[in-house]
């Protein structure tokens, strides 16, 4: 036991030591915390749009004046004609313009039908959908105030909640996402490329004829990395707590306890990755090529999988991340019980128990 | 007398308050394979790398081959080879390759890169081996591969730090022939070495002890001095004196 | 020149006799750029919705029809409770629920006010936004058609109207991946130059042989351009490879000049194998070389604008996108493939990244030390 923990304080010594690695273990998961909670948003604002009047009358001012009160847009100037679209598209800063014709509210007035031409850059087609449609709403805003006397009063009322996020920030969404997919980091690749450093060192071998076990040398490998793996968890929490004011709903021990699960589950996949690997490059390359892109594309935390392919979204069964992202945000966000994630939890389990029986296999072979 | 190759006065290097060489002074000269011998951590790598360029020296006088060391560390490259003890060979290179392209960064013409190939090649008798990734050769010939690249500008001087570490004592004693040529073709040799068996066949060796030289002289004188028969006692007797331990 | 001659054939060999390289090198962006785009699409589709309908009538029933038939939702159940219907939420069978009250005919029928309860999942906020706009308009309309029942149509006054005519310029099917496939391809190229420009320099730093190559008289710019050279080749090749995948498997044929598209990327691979050369010179081991690419990859890549919009980012976020190099040519990249913009529109960004290389390089040179 005392020789086992010398090889821990060893282990950890390794780890720590290392400043620009600790920069990746816990910058990583402070920085995406910061910008997925203050400055990614989904949200389409501020966008810049020019402005064609032909008609520069009292009904185009109006909707001008409405649509620069939006905070949807900001009207960067007024073209003198519709040519010069195309310049201001392509010169990148614009995204949309309005064109009015001439005589747009005699028009209205007198033969009560005026039309208005919207142009957007669809080089970027969710911006273009979506801003279109909000100068559709603002037009037709206008309209029903012309016609207010017109108005019947609407007649099915709708009332929204939002459940979990009433503020609609992009937050919930992906501190579940950081935190898996950063115990992922810590555990599969810094295990591997630690484990196969001493393989390329020729330090394996001595510590593998010492009467130490095995299965000792692994542990005493796995466990500063399980301790790295729970503080950063609890880090993040820290953060998104306190800094994002997103509350924990759910137990905390039962999350402590699904998350050390899935680091097991990391840290089986790193042995796993380890017994594959010959160097440390090549420890590194099957670590992030072989897991952290399939984690941050499959997961589900920034593409949704229900757009995917039929094919990928198979495939996304295999990774782990996906299923702890579920437990994560059925624990934390909704507050929900053991009774509502036995069955991804037990998937974890079967994950975890396959990883091993593969990396012992694999060991072994590599014993013979 | 010929001015010497190496002149150092009072050369110190400090690393914050660790001072790893310790104003050592000392002279090679021309053609003399100069021996460097200390415990891990005693300073002769430090030392070797301020000679070398490598390391810029906290204070005190380096000359290398008539050029100051501190001042022009670029132009003493010209006149040095060197050789680590990790050696400087790429292993995804063939030997030629790799000859070719040490040569050919020392500014040596088309026309002597061909025939230093050839010339080497063929005393190493690695003929054909020539087209072979240095990756696949035994240690033993890497490093006496890796010496001959070492000095295929002809240098004035050629720095080897522990040159002969794993290999074993036959061909240990190949390798040192191979110093006895290139001494003898007016190529000065400064080598440091673990093995204290090797000290007795340089021409003069330099005990240093916690960064400072303890002793200085031709290896019978030493024996002599210190009334024991071989270099491996003296050492002993001087390293006994170290106040830090390795590295 | 005679030593950059050297150098170069030293560096080229050691890369073609480097299977797994070349492998990454070739098999990176195919895969990245066949998968990714099929990942990567944000449109919002496929929103399952639950009801509860306590009504039970022909009214209920028409307006459940409705807005399944617009397409955007898909059913996920009708649950006789909330309280069943909000454990579809909690399972995640379902991301929104309407409950349709009891009486919900007969008041409408008598002109009363009618509410309608929609819960939405909203953890993922956008989505809900989306989803819930959907509804909303679903709902206005049946409004609409009720009214239309019992309004007639004589009794309509002639309404003024504003026609909105709108038009999707470059882009007019709004096809997802003329927007991400030029994208992907940038963060390919990023990755591509950075880090194999910092993971070669710090594999000679392991292997030792950057000592021996101090102690020759090699200059220190010789030796760094030796580096950049035959890595800004491959950078090349690498973009090459993307823009003949983008045209086979997309059909994306860059409006613009495709000349302007390789003296862009050609500057810009310089300021990104900068970035790597000057993590090479901060780290000592492979190892460290990675993490602090990865720390930085991981913010130029979530700052870019590929993934979110850089409009809506605040004005501190945006001073960052504008000092990364990897947002410029997003931009120029569009510009350029999408809606063919010429010199002149792209000489901004060209100053940038121009900027950007210059002081990555001066910085890495500088930092590069044949002596300690």
């Amino acid at each position: 036991m005392k020789e086992f923990l010398a090889f821990i304080t060893k282990e950890f010594a390794h780890v720590f030591r290392d400043r620009k690695t600790l920069l990746m273990l816990f910058g990583v998961p402070i920085v995406q915390i910061i910008l997925f909670g203050f400055a990614l948003t989904n949200e389409i604002k501020d966008s810049n749009i020019v402005i064609v009047d032909n008609a520069k009358d009292i009904a185009t001012q109006q909707i001008i004046t409405k649509i620069a009160s939006t905070d949807y847009f900001k009207i960067k100037g007024n073209l003198a004609s519709a040519d010069e679209i195309d310049k201001a598209f392509k010169s990148g800063d614009i995204k949309l313009a309005i064109v009015f014709p001439v005589n747009f509210y005699t028009d209205l007035l007198h033969t009560n039908k005026a039309q208005v031409q919207i142009i957007a850059d669809a080089s970027d087609p969710n911006t273009a959908t979506t801003l279109t449609e909000y100068v559709k709403g603002i037009i037709a805003d206008y309209q029903s105030q012309l016609s207010e006397t017109m108005q019947t009063p609407e007649q099915i009322i709708t009332n929204t909640r939002m459940l979990y996020n009433p503020d609609l920030k992009g937050a919930p969404n992906f501190v579940p996402g950081v935190i898996a997919m950063v115990m992922l980091l810590v555990c599969v690749m810094m295990t591997s490329i630690s484990i196969v450093r001493e393989k390329e060192l020729g330090t394996m071998e001595v510590l593998l004829v010492s009467p130490f076990k095995p299965i000792l040398v692994i542990l005493a490998k796995a466990v500063p990395y399980l301790v790295v793996s729970l503080l950063n968890l609890t880090v993040i929490l820290l953060l998104s707590v306190y800094l994002l004011d997103l509350p924990i709903k759910g137990n905390l021990l039962l999350l402590y306890s699904v998350s050390t699960l899935y680091i097991i589950t990391s840290l089986a996949l790193g042995l796993l990755v380890s017994t594959g690997a010959k160097t440390q490059q090549g420890a590194m390359t099957l670590s992030l090529v072989g897991m952290m892109l399939p984690t941050m594309m499959l997961s589900g935390y920034i593409y949704p999988i229900e757009n995917m392919p039929w094919i990928l979204r198979f495939i996304s069964n295999a990774v782990p991340a996906k299923w702890y992202y579920i437990i994560v945000k059925a624990v934390m966000l909704k507050g929900l019980s053991f009774s509502f994630i036995w069955r991804e939890t037990l998937i974890l389990f079967g994950m975890t128990l396959v990883f091993l029986f593969l990396s012992m296999r694999n060991f072994k072979i590599r014993l013979e | 007398m010929e001015e010497p190759v190496i002149r150092t006065k009072e050369l110190t290097k400090r690393f914050g308050d660790f001072v790893a060489v310790d104003r050592i002074t000392f002279d090679v000269h021309k053609g003399e394979i100069f021996g460097f011998l200390g415990a891990n951590g005693a300073g002769k790598t430090t030392a070797m790398r301020m000679l070398c360029g490598l390391s810029i020296p906290t204070s005190g006088e380096a000359m290398v081959a008539g050029i100051d060391v501190y001042h022009h560390p670029e132009q003493v490259k010209r006149s040095i080879g060197y050789m680590s003890q990790k050696f400087s060979l790429y292993e995804d290179l063939t030997v030629l390759e790799n000859i070719r392209f040490y040569a050919g960064i020392y500014g040596l013409t088309d026309k002597q890169i061909k025939n230093k190939s050839e010339e080497l090649i063929e005393k190493l008798g690695l003929q054909k081996q020539a087209k072979v990734l240095v990756a696949s050769l035994p240690l033993g010939w890497r490093q006496k591969l890796a010496f001959s690249v070492a000095i295929v500008h002809q240098p004035k001087v050629v720095f080897l730090d522990e040159p002969t570490g794993g290999v074993d004592p036959s061909m240990r004693k190949q390798f040192w022939d191979m110093i006895y040529d290139a001494s003898a073709d007016g190529i000065t040799i400064f080598v440091t070495t673990h093995y204290l068996d090797e000290a007795e066949y340089c021409d003069r060796i330099c005990i240093m002890v916690d960064g400072r030289i303890k002793a200085l002289d031709t290896p019978f004188l030493l024996k002599k001095n210190y009334g024991v028969d071989n270099i491996t006692e003296v050492f002993y007797r001087l390293a006994r004196t170290a106040q830090r331990s390795g590295d | 020149m005679r030593t950059l001659k050297f150098l170069l054939q030293k560096e080229f060999k050691q890369i073609f006799r480097d299977s797994n390289l070349l492998r990454m090198m070739f098999m990176t962006p195919i895969i990245q750029l066949i998968i990714l785009p099929q990942a990567a699409n944000f449109t919002i589709r496929n929103i399952n919705i639950a009801f509860v309908d306590l009504d039970h009538s022909a009214y209920s029933q028409r307006f459940v029809n409705k807005v399944l038939s617009s397409g955007y939702f898909q059913l996920a159940g009708i649950e006789p409770s909330y309280q069943g219907a909000y454990k579809l939420i909690e399972k995640d069978k379902a991301d929104i629920v309407v409950e349709i009250p009891k009486d919900f005919e007969s008041k409408l029928n008598t002109e009363e006010n009618q509410k309608l309860s929609v819960s939405v999942n909203a953890i993922n906020g956008v989505k809900a936004a989306v989803g819930s706009g959907y509804l909303t308009n679903i709902i206005q309309d049946f409004n609409r058609n009720i009214q239309l029942d019992w309004i007639q149509p004589s009794a309509m006054n002639p309404m003024p109207e504003v026609d909105v005519v709108s038009s999707n310029w470059y882009n007019p099917t709004l096809s997802y991946y003329l927007f991400m496939v030029p994208g992907i391809l940038v963060l390919l190229v990023t990755l591509v130059g950075g880090n194999m420009t910092a993971q070669n320099i710090v594999r000679e730093k392991e292997i030792g042989t950057i000592e021996q190559i101090n102690v020759t008289p090699l200059k220190k710019y010789h030796f760094i351009l030796g580096k950049l050279i035959p890595f800004w080749i491959l950078g090349v090749i690498v973009f090459t490879i993307g823009l003949i995948i983008a045209r086979i498997l997309y059909g994306i044929i860059p409006l613009g000049s495709v000349a302007l598209l390789y003296f862009f990327v050609s500057v810009y691979l310089i300021a990104i194998m900068g970035f790597g050369l000057l993590i090479s010179t901060y780290s000592d081991t492979p190892l460290q070389a990675h993490s602090l690419t990865f720390f930085f990859v991981q913010i130029f890549n979530m700052m870019s604008g590929l993934f979110t919009p850089i409009d809506s980012m605040p004005g501190w976020a945006k001073l960052i996108t504008d000092i990364i190099p990897v947002s410029y040519f997003i931009e120029v990249m569009r510009m350029i493939v999408i809606k063919g913009s010429r010199f002149h529109d792209i000489i901004p960004h060209l100053i940038a990244v121009s900027i950007m290389g210059i002081v990555l390089n001066g910085w890495a040179i500088l930092n590069y030390r044949k002596t300690t």
